[in-house]
């Protein structure tokens, strides 16, 4: 099988890696969009703690609905093709990074930032040099369970045209090949772990106080 | 003359949904240099009373002037980098070493890095934390009692003219406890800081402040020094916060230095000398040792400054002896009142 895989590989190598660089491309602008408004979201949400039980409660049901089913809802509206796919993996990637933020917010001990309100630091230099860096673990492992969930995610985005590992798998499918079907499932379930593990050395090396 | 850092004219707090107010007409005033510690029960006030001075909570009515300015004209980020905050939690930051803790008020007055080091070098060495390797560790890695030294020095880096500290020790056992109150009594000695200290304990209140301000119910029962508390207390409950306390615990906690009467008669050392940093109850033991019925009080010089005599100590026994008179009529009281 391996013989096989590698058969295919050498013959296809320009499809292979456009495939695999569309769906890093696709999972690295999902993820850079879902940071930068998940994040500010997150935050306010932390900080008026009416608003935050409507929104965590929002987010955590949009959680429950299937990946899939978010492409194929989205598809009548945003039609198919990259954008489409991107938009739709947003939503995938908010919620974990929103709720983690948040929680990672409220979950400072009070008395840090009394402390530092005592010794007159303003609400931002507080934001930027107490509160992100305290709440960045929570927030990390936010990005970190996103990102996964996006990786495996946009293999399915396959499905309205986006490109990327999950054109590999439904060919696989539809020919019907293992071959190509494991070096597409393969290079989907290594990126999730490399990921992952990036993630979590960077998360070891910002979080050494804890 | 002595300046007065700190005015209160008429301090009111009532809170959003509280019935009653948390302090109610608190008006006193604080000279340079003062240790003064305020004393009460939980629901007293005396924190939300600290918590006004530096405008954590905004006072309902009434003005507070800083070296005589009002503090609501002031900006108040500006307002508090004068002022020294610590607190029972320390609220040290777990991502920052200990060195960048105690920067952090230097660094927002953008001193330069060598000012900076050596400010940090300083106040280790102040309380007690010289050692290099110190200042490379994070909160975890530390003792409470060492977190709350270096909470001490933190709040002491950009030189405040003011010291606010609310129960710093109270979550420190007991032996590190007295180290630090014993070490805070330096420090205040060495930099003539006036500070502004909440307890709960009598003992602590009495061993550390130059004054003390009693509170209950929101309002101030007694401004006063550890010696006119003692020997004038102002009302009922003054009376029955210091009987609480046995006479020999009391001594431990009452310096020489408060109880100096001017010389009678010419010194001769051999009657006998106590140094004035000592507290009583080694003035009780310094008289069981000599006989002698008077003391010749010293200072860091070896100089004489006044006398400490056997008679001060009757007056105390005084009290000690209305205190159980008091103790067993409100005794008969409870009886009466049970019998109904």
């Amino acid at each position: 099988m391996i013989h096989l895989m590698l058969d295919y590989l050498s013959k296809n190598f320009n499809v292979y890696l456009n495939a695999l660089l569309t769906h890093i491309g696709i999972s690295l602008i999902v993820m850079l969009i879902g940071i930068v408004i998940a994040i500010p979201f997150g935050v306010v949400c932390a900080k008026y703690v009416k608003l935050s039980e409507s929104i965590l409660g929002l987010f955590n049901l949009l959680r429950l609905i299937p990946s899939l089913a978010v492409l194929i809802v989205l598809m009548p509206v945003l039609g198919t093709g990259l954008v489409p796919a991107v938009i739709a993996l947003t939503f995938l990637a908010f919620p974990a990074i929103l709720i983690n933020t948040c929680i990672g917010f409220t979950g400072i001990n009070p008395s840090v930032i009394e402390a530092a309100k005592g010794m007159g630091m303003s609400k931002q230099r507080i934001l930027f040099t107490i509160e992100f860096p305290l709440a960045f673990p929570m927030i990390i492992t936010g990005i970190r369970t996103a990102a996964v969930e996006v990786i495996a995610s946009a293999t399915l985005a396959a499905y309205i045209g986006s490109g990327g590992l999950g054109d590999l798998i439904i060919i696989g499918l539809s020919l019907p090949s293992t071959a190509i079907l494991l070096v597409g499932g393969l290079s989907v379930a290594i990126l999730s772990i490399i990921t992952d593990v990036i993630l979590s050395i960077t998360q070891k090396r910002l979080t050494k106080f804890i | 003359m002595t300046n007065i850092a700190l005015e209160l004219v008429n301090i009111t707090k009532k809170f959003a949904h509280a019935e009653t107010n948390s302090v109610t007409g608190v008006s006193l005033t604080i000279n340079e240099g003062d240790f003064v510690t305020i004393l009460g029960t939980s629901g007293s006030g005396k924190t939300t009373l600290l918590k006004m001075v530096n405008r954590i909570y905004e006072s309902t009515s009434g003005d507070i002037f800083f070296y005589g300015e009002n503090i609501k004209k002031l900006k108040v980020e500006d307002y508090r980098r004068k002022i020294g905050y610590v607190i029972q939690q320390i609220g040290l930051f777990p991502h920052m070493t200990v060195e960048q803790n105690i920067a952090t008020v230097p660094k927002i007055l953008h001193w330069n890095k060598e000012k900076i080091n050596a400010r940090v070098d300083e106040l280790l060495k102040l309380v007690g934390l010289g050692d290099e390797h110190y200042k490379k560790r994070y909160p975890k890695q530390l003792s409470g009692g060492q977190q709350q030294r270096i909470g001490l020095a933190r709040a002491m880096a950009a030189d405040p003219q003011l010291m606010l500290m609310d129960e710093p020790f109270g979550a420190i056992d007991a032996i590190t406890r007295q180290n630090l109150q014993d070490e805070l009594i330096n420090i205040q000695k060495k930099l003539n800081k006036t500070i502004l200290f909440v307890t709960h304990d009598i003992n602590e209140a009495f061993k550390l402040g130059d004054k003390i301000i009693i509170m209950d119910k929101g309002e101030v029962q007694q401004f006063d020094t550890p010696y006119n508390i003692l020997f004038h207390p102002a009302n009922d409950f003054v009376k029955q916060l210091i009987e609480t306390e046995n006479i020999i615990n009391r001594l431990k906690v009452l310096r020489v230095e408060n109880f100096v009467q001017p010389l009678t008669q010419p010194t001769k050392l051999a009657d006998g000398v106590i140094h004035n940093d000592k507290f009583l109850d080694d003035v009780l033991a310094k008289f069981f040792e000599t006989g002698k019925k008077r003391l010749v009080v010293i200072d860091d010089q070896e100089e004489p400054i006044g006398e400490i005599s056997w008679d001060q100590f009757i007056q105390l026994k005084k009290i000690q002896d209305n205190v159980v008179r008091l103790d067993v009529q409100k005794k008969n009281i409870r009886r009466v009142n049970d019998h109904d």
